[in-house]
């Protein structure tokens, strides 16, 4: 029996506490108060700009109870919400929104801002009015402000403390924010506080504004109210810096636990925690550091950093330069030896440097540090991983020519992204310049060769290299413009000159193995077969002496084919209703499937009926990379869908679908794109992706690495073939229509045509005689290769 | 004192079929060998022996160019070699024997080995 482990909360911090226990035997399941998985609440703003917000969802094997808060808790018995049992309980239950005691503040058109629910709120509310005010003038506060002037609104801010930001910077810094808010066009109340609100009123000092919208960022407060365990002065769950509270199965991570007796309200301690408590839990003895509460943050389009501790004591050097409107601080020890903190304001180039050398000594004069004059050595480059620059470079040295690759190697730039610009910087130190040149024979990337091609209006490589290349190809150009023609003529792919750029698998249609034999791989949609075709696989393989074996993407592969005989087995499966595989293109391979509620008692739709029709839909399609897609007929994921290209999983309501998984070198979960999607809806949003991949990916770019590429990754993608940003959505449904109407079956048009049957020879001047170096030994009853 | 080569030529197959910027595999006197026609319609001999794979393959690589050099790649791992020589451009101290072909008036191809 696996130990029984509770979330309670679905949060950003739970999330990561869910991604870093995946793997372990503890079996988990998360009470979700809100109905959707973890979003990132740090860019909630963005929602309003239609990013998704999308953290990538639950983990496998994680069950999530949706709109259920954590209501009691049964410490002795170990069970939370009268029936779930607990052998340990993670408290991620995050805070909420303080509202101070005003009179009015429950009044319609008052809002907080926590929640997508919130904004949604919000949002409809806005609608056509003119005025809004927003409570409280620190980060969130400014986030709001920025969300209000965004739907067209006037703006008021009200900060009670003398500046705005209070919590990040000092007053010096506080005045510069206010003048550069101030020339956007909002107004700024520092030094205020609002007495009462009115329907379409608010009254301030003395003063009465009239206002449509309130929205109150006052702050937060931990959310410890549901377990009598010990609090923090200032509430939130004690815990030690193990993150255990005093009840020793139960944890508390995030916004509402009170580490050492102190809450933080960023997502960077949280994110630590949470690491602290999965490793533990998996038998490690991780422990809390103090956190590192640096923030780094683009306000209503002004940069504002601070780090370290910048109100210690000590010595600080300031530059204030209201010309400009920068402004920055720097804290060192009494002796100016050692950086102790800072604030950037207006200005925040230096942050990723200088928060790095907290601890340490600065590289030169204050001033000339902070006038950018001294380049600061950067020593750790990404604090969410802990990587130095020395693994950066050295990665460099060792081969990572760019920032996926390093992100890959090191897994710098894969937390908060924000060493990403200087992960940019030390690759162009490490004298590495990405050249997007095919090959020698084009100075293009493949999809610049496609723009080419598809403007131009070009059919031929010989057309092609003529008047955009030079020499005559090579193994690695030819293929990939065969590529492009086939993805967008969609002719027969081996006739005239195009037989010329072919790899052999592509030119033989089948797959050559280490003896140069092939390997013949006939398509069976979602896995689905009668015994009658089964039966002629069977009797097929015997004749020509055929090794024999399942795939991964429920096919099966005839291996040890000679050229001379392709012809004549295909004419066998053909005869049979068979239809090429395509296991040898960078093209569609299977859509993988689980059996569905068409016999699983579990399933929610016809799993089986969906791969089918996807897979029938993009046979033949021709594409940088192969390309495995799975369907799963309900959430247990049966067919192992989050590991392909695109994955759908049934819901009681429709399909998700996931993107961008692969197996392979570098194992990646797919990350979900769409949520209860009808059928009809599911399809289109396919149809986009292949087409904008296969238009825009590089040669051999699997669809994962394509995503990661792309400048804005998922959310760019969503833009362009959700929201059509680009306006290409119709060219591209017109692509694939085109593809789905003209496919026609390669084995079939080329047992037809006896031009086309010609190649399949062993030798020009021999053609019936083997080759006579193939030779095989017996193994496990099967013939293989000597 | 000179000594006469008498070179013997075997007939292989008409020009025609071999695809340009292809090739094919003839068995003489009991040898593979790949016969390769450039996209300029010169015409290239080389053992069908994948030197480094040890398969009768290479007829079915992909024809090309690197720089000046003719080239042909193998079909299994891609190493590229050239044809006028036979030499490895990419894993050196590899090569391919080469063998001496031509085409007649009447359009037949010929190899002597």
């Amino acid at each position: 029996m696996s130990r029984k482990l509770v979330v309670a909360g679905y949060g950003m911090v739970a999330q990561r506490f869910l991604e870093a226990m995946a793997g372990s035997d503890w079996d988990v399941t998360v009470l979700a108060e809100e109905s959707v998985p973890a979003y990132d609440r740090v860019r909630l703003t963005s929602w309003y700009e239609g990013e998704s917000l999308d953290m990538g969802g639950p983990p496998e094997g994680v069950k999530v109870l949706y709109n259920t808060p954590l209501r009691e808790v049964d410490r002795l018995n170990k069970t939370v919400n009268g029936d779930i049992p607990y052998d340990a309980l993670v408290l991620a239950t995050g805070s909420r929104p303080f509202v101070p005691p005003i009179p009015g503040a429950d009044l319609p058109g008052v809002f907080v801002y926590r929640t997508i629910d919130d904004l949604r709120s919000i949002k409809e509310w806005a609608q056509g009015k003119r005025v809004g005010a927003v409570l409280g003038g620190g980060l969130l506060g400014l986030e709001a402000a920025n969300a209000l002037k965004g739907m067209g609104l006037l703006v008021h801010v009200v900060e009670f403390a003398p500046r705005l930001m209070p919590m990040q910077v000092d007053e010096g810094g506080g005045a510069v924010l206010k003048r550069h808010i101030e020339e956007l066009g909002l107004t700024v109340h520092t030094g205020s506080a609002c007495s009462a609100l009115k329907p379409g009123g608010m009254v301030i000092g003395e003063q009465e504004l009239d206002v449509d919208i309130v929205i109150i960022a006052a702050g937060i407060r931990p959310r410890d109210e549901v377990i009598d365990l010990p609090k923090g002065p200032r509430g939130g769950y004690l815990v030690d810096e193990t993150c255990r509270t005093a009840d020793e199965s139960i944890w508390a991570i995030g916004e509402c636990a009170a580490l050492q007796g102190v809450c933080y309200g960023l997502v960077a301690p949280g994110y630590a925690m949470a690491e602290v408590v999965a490793d533990r839990l998996t038998g490690g003895q991780a422990m809390m550091t103090a956190p590192d509460t640096s923030t780094k943050l683009k306000l209503l389009g002004v940069d504002v950093a601070s780090f370290g501790t910048p109100f210690a004591e000590g010595l600080d050097v300031v530059v204030s330069d209201q010309l400009s409107g920068v402004y920055a601080k720097l804290l060192l020890t009494d002796d100016a030896q050692t950086l102790l903190g800072g604030i950037l304001v207006g200005d925040a180039s230096a942050y990723p440097a200088l928060r790095a050398s907290v601890g340490g000594p600065l590289p030169g004069p204050p001033l000339s540090v902070l006038s950018g004059q001294v380049k600061l050595e950067v020593q750790q480059v990404c604090s969410c991983h802990a990587v130095t620059k020395d693994h950066i470079t050295e990665a460099i040295a060792g081969g990572c020519q760019d920032v996926p690759a390093l992100k890959a190697c090191t897994k710098a730039g894969t937390g908060c992204g924000s060493c990403v610009p200087l992960l940019k910087q030390l690759l162009a130190e490490g004298g590495v310049t990405l050249s997007k040149a095919l090959c020698e024979h084009f100075a293009y990337s493949r999809q610049e060769l496609f723009d080419i091609i598809h403007v131009r209006g070009i059919t031929s490589f010989n057309a092609l290299i003529s008047e955009h290349g030079t020499g005559r190809g090579c193994d690695i150009c030819k293929p990939a413009v065969a590529s492009i023609l086939a993805s967008m003529s969609n002719g027969y792919i081996l006739d005239g000159e195009q037989a010329a750029l072919q790899d052999t698998n592509d030119h033989f249609l089948a797959n050559i193995q280490r003896d140069g034999t092939y390997s013949v791989v006939p398509r069976i949609p979602g896995g689905e077969v009668t015994p009658d075709k089964l039966i002629v696989i069977g009797e097929v393989a015997r004749d020509f002496g055929l090794y024999t074996k399942i795939t991964g993407g429920q096919r099966i592969d005839l291996f040890g084919a000679r050229v001379e005989q392709l012809p004549q087995i295909w004419r066998r499966l053909v005869d049979a209703g068979f239809e090429s595989g395509h296991a040898y293109g960078k093209a569609l391979r299977t859509v993988k499937s689980c059996v569905g509620s068409t016999w699983c008692r579990y399933g929610v739709q016809d799993s089986v009926g969906m791969a089918v029709e996807l897979e029938l839909r993009y046979r033949g399609l021709r594409a940088p990379h192969k390309i495995k897609s799975a369907v799963s007929g309900c959430a247990r994921e049966c067919a192992e869908a989050r590991s392909k290209d695109f994955g759908i999983i049934a819901t009681e309501k429709g399909w998700n679908l996931y993107v961008g998984g692969n197996g392979g070198f570098r194992p990646r979960h797919a990350d979900l794109f769409l949520t209860d999607a009808s059928k009809e809806l599911l399809i289109q949003t396919i149809d986009r992706f292949l087409m904008y991949y296969i238009r825009t990916a590089d040669r051999l770019q699997r669809t994962a690495s394509w995503i990661e590429s792309l400048d804005g990754g998922l959310d760019h993608l969503r833009e362009v073939i959700v929201d059509d940003s680009l306006g290409l959505c119709a060219e591209l449904d017109a692509m694939m229509a085109k593809h789905v109407e003209s496919y026609s079956d390669e084995w079939s048009d080329t047992l037809a045509d006896p031009n086309r049957l010609a190649r399949f020879v062993s030798f020009v001047n021999a053609p019936d005689t083997p080759d006579p170096d193939i030779k095989y030994a017996v193994e496990r009853g099967q013939k293989v290769p000597l | 004192m000179s000594v006469d080569v008498i070179t013997q030529w075997t007939t292989v197959c008409p020009i025609s079929r071999i695809q340009p910027e292809r090739g094919v595999a003839a068995l003489v006197e009991g040898t593979q060998i790949a016969l390769i026609r450039t996209w300029d319609d010169e015409l290239y001999a080389v053992s069908n022996r994948d030197p480094i794979a040890g398969a009768q393959v290479m007829s079915r690589g992909i024809v090309g160019t690197r720089g000046d050099a003719p080239t042909l790649a193998s079909p299994l791992h891609k190493q590229v070699y050239d044809l006028r020589t036979g030499e490895c451009l990419d894993v050196p101290g590899v090569s391919l024997p080469t063998y001496r072909v031509r085409c007649t008036d009447d359009g037949l191809v010929e190899v002597a080995i």
